[in-house]
């Protein structure tokens, strides 16, 4: 149950993270109590002495993106499996393997169909 | 005492940027806030002596989920939602119902009669060579065997969805 | 503990299935005729059905898996389903100009998840069988990828079936925080031993299921997404959805709610009734005022997983047989009304208004026969197999003294004549509007041959189902 247990082995990390949040917070309270702040129109415009951007910075990325990026997770998902598999290889044996086996080619099959369906290519 | 106050933090935290992901007018501004969201309940796994799935959680979730998020949400250019009414009129009978449920389940949560431990006790975890990592992996491959294979063809079947309803020409 | 060759032999017909399905999605990388691709998924599919036969049963996976006689009956089902939707699909396919081989592929994993559902004994084979058949499904239904209608079936599927997935994982959650196990039976007899089954926390996590299949079998309140995705899929699939996916919710939700669920029977079985009389309602009145006929066939499936459910709230050997048959027979008249819908769906023409209905016994004699046989059949009028399985459900349901239900049912089924014989009515009363041409094909053909002469034989010679599906809840 939570609250009984302290992971102490992550207590460097914690430490860590808190300088970091503690860095980050400090640079930027720091900057806006002893920067300088005189702004005028033309130091506000978003490129100083250039022309005046048209329309808005959002632009709709490709679907391309979404293809690649959910191949990716997929992956991702395939890699993760490995790595517990891989601890447990020596320990199971032949049979981790076989059964890692018929797990591998059902994913080599989406593998190949993605690469022919040319899912890699960016035409 | 200490591990009290850690719990309570994440618990915290998950609940207000749960919150803030539906409530953000800006959806990349979702997107973040459940990164922080993600981080939060992997340090909640942490707590649990789960840290395989903790770093699942991170490597996964935060790693390739949120990119998979992002690039929806920047496909999709959401000028208007932006801009307009972030909930529709329906969104009064939405909250009732969703404190009232939330109501029910923590009233009755309190009521849980906790199931047997099992042999796998975070002392014997800690004490096996390996630790969670071999422990989840010795589960896996041999108890659940089964429902790990079909895994396999579930994330078959998301490579060919995402291919089929999105390749923009498709050979055929 | 490892699992051993008499595990992997009881899932046989799985195995086959997936190499079948990795099979058709290589094909469609190499050949061009994805009609050849559709026809190997059929042999491969008649196959599984000999394969699934001939294995033992028993049970497998420590406890995860079973073959019995309630598993290889829904496993005939679907794959009725998945070799009566590949017929009704090679033509159609070419005329919406989705010629995919994809499409063959994902049948048959859906099929694979449906199968899983209906032979998993622990929770977690449940979820997953039930993910892979959603999945499936989802892309399925937008399988028109650049038809706008399509898409929305798709969405409004995937967004309210996560939905349901989610209420299904909290469920399987609770119970396993309570019991510390996913095994159905185990979770059955460890709170009947610790004197928990009347804990709250217990009857939450049955809500939560009743909710998560009831998305599934699209039972009201829970049936908001079915009216869009079946009008938006392609036809095909609407036809599939509404056999497969349903049997498959049925299937899991016997198993759940009588092995996991047992010690609680009484309470479930409160909380289904007003559920099953509700569905009916939705289903059959707001069916009435439907002129697009894929909406109509969609608020009529709604309420026969009503009428199905009556077979699940009497229990029993006869009232879980009741509910087996019906869904073949359902099977049959369901992808039989479809048929006849895809037939008249050609180039230019969509031909899902109830108005391009009209005169259709003029131009086409027997294409309005079989269409009317299927409405007689859905309605429930002898001697048709619609009569047949509603008789044996409401007697099963009168038996177990749920009569005050039955009579429900029996006048909400008098309703639905209205919408079913209104399409009678206009293809054998008006006078035709349009040409409109039938684009018939062999398989097309076949697959109506199939479904008429189930409706037929199992309406007249009705015992040989009925005896088929008490055998295997016995067997």
């Amino acid at each position: 149950m939570p609250g009984k247990y302290i992971p102490s082995d992550y207590l460097p990390i914690l430490i860590f993270l808190m300088v970091a949040t503690a860095v980050g917070l400090g640079v930027l309270i720091a900057g806006s109590i002893f920067r300088l702040k005189r702004p005028y129109p033309e130091k506000l415009m978003p490129y100083e002495s250039g022309n005046l951007p048209v329309g808005e910075p959002r632009y709709r990325f490709s679907v391309r993106f979404y293809i690649i990026a959910m191949l990716f997770v997929v992956f991702d998902v395939e890699a993760v499996f490995l790595y517990p598999w891989a601890v447990v290889f020596g320990s199971i044996g032949f049979y981790a393997f076989v059964e890692m086996m018929v797990f591998i080619v059902i994913l080599v099959v989406g593998y190949v169909y993605a690469w022919k369906k040319e899912a890699f290519n960016w035409d | 005492m200490l591990a009290e106050i850690f719990f309570a933090y994440f618990a915290v935290v998950i609940v207000l940027t749960s919150i803030l992901v539906i409530a953000s007018r800006n959806p990349v501004h979702s997107v973040l806030w459940m990164l922080l969201l993600f981080f939060h309940i992997a340090g909640l796994y942490l707590m649990l002596d789960a840290e395989f799935l903790a770093a699942i959680q991170i490597i996964i979730y935060a790693g390739a989920i949120l990119v998979l998020f992002l690039f929806v949400v920047l496909l999709l250019n959401l000028k208007e939602e932006i801009k307009g009414r972030p909930f529709s009129r329906i969104f009064v009978i939405a909250l009732v119902l969703a404190i009232g449920m939330a109501v029910v389940i923590s009233s009755t949560m309190k009521l849980l009669p906790p199931g047997p431990v099992g042999q796998y006790s975070m002392d014997m975890i800690r004490a096996t060579k390996g630790g969670n990592s071999s422990i989840i992996g010795r589960v896996m491959y041999t108890e659940f065997l089964f429902p790990f294979e079909i895994a396999s063809t579930i994330l078959l079947v998301a490579i060919i969805g995402a291919i089929v309803l999105a390749k923009k020409r498709l050979r055929s | 503990m490892q699992s051993s060759y008499a595990d992997v032999a009881r899932i046989i017909p799985e195995i086959f299935l997936t190499s079948l399905a990795l099979l058709l999605l290589m094909m469609e990388l190499v050949t061009k005729k994805k009609e050849f691709i559709g026809f190997i998924g059929i042999i491969g599919v008649v196959i599984t059905a000999y394969l699934t036969l001939i294995t033992n049963p028993g049970r497998a996976f420590s406890d995860m898996f079973i073959v019995d006689g309630y598993s290889n009956f829904f496993k005939l089902i679907f794959y009725l389903n998945v070799i009566l939707t590949i017929l009704i699909s090679i033509r159609y396919l070419k005329i919406e100009g989705v010629n995919l081989g994809e499409y063959y592929s994902l049948i048959l994993f859906a099929t694979l998840g449906m199968m899983i559902m209906a032979s998993g004994t622990d929770l977690i084979v449940i979820y997953l069988g039930l993910e892979l058949m959603a999945l499936s499904t989802y892309v399925l239904a937008g399988f028109l990828r650049h038809e706008i209608r399509s898409n929305e079936a798709a969405l409004k599927y995937f967004l309210l079936g996560a939905f349901s997935s989610a209420f299904l994982l909290y469920g399987i959650a609770l119970t396993y925080g309570m019991t510390g196990t996913t095994n159905l039976k185990d979770i059955a007899s460890y709170v009947t031993q610790h004197g928990i089954a009347k804990n709250p926390v217990f009857t939450l996590s049955m809500i939560m299921f009743i909710i998560a299949f009831g998305f599934k079998i699209a039972a009201a309140p829970f049936h908001m997404w079915a009216p869009d995705t079946y009008e938006g899929a392609p036809t095909s699939i609407t036809a599939f959805m509404s056999v497969g996916p349903k049997a498959a919710g049925f299937a899991a939700m016997g198993r759940v709610f009588f092995d996991a669920l047992g010690p609680i029977r009484l309470d479930w079985v409160a909380v289904i009734i007003p559920i099953a009389i509700l569905t009916m309602a939705v289903g059959n009145i707001i069916a009435i005022s439907q002129t697009n006929i894929k909406r109509m066939l969609a608020y009529s499936s709604i309420a026969h997983a009503g009428y199905a459910l009556l077979g699940l709230i009497a229990g029993g050997s006869e009232g879980l047989s009741s509910m087996m048959n019906y869904l073949l027979i359902y099977a049959f008249m369901n992808v039989g009304a479809f048929a006849v819908i895809i037939m008249l769906r050609r180039e230019g023409f969509k031909g899902e208004d109830i108005d391009d209905y009209s005169g259709l016994a003029k131009r086409h004699p027997l294409a309005a026969g079989l269409m009317l046989v299927f409405m007689f059949s859905l309605t429930g009028i002898p001697p048709t197999a619609g009569f047949v399985g509603k008789f044996y459900l409401f007697m099963s349901a009168i038996r177990a003294g749920y009569t005050g239900l039955v009579i429900v049912a029996v006048i909400f089924s008098a309703i639905s004549a209205y919408f079913y014989l209104r399409i009678v009515m206009y293809m054998y009363m008006r006078e035709p509007k349009a040409e409109v041409e039938l684009s018939t094909s062999a398989p097309l053909g076949i697959a109506l041959a199939i479904t008429v002469a189930g409706v037929l034989i199992l309406g007249v010679f009705p015992s040989i189902v009925i005896h088929l599906a008490k055998a295997s809840l016995l067997g």
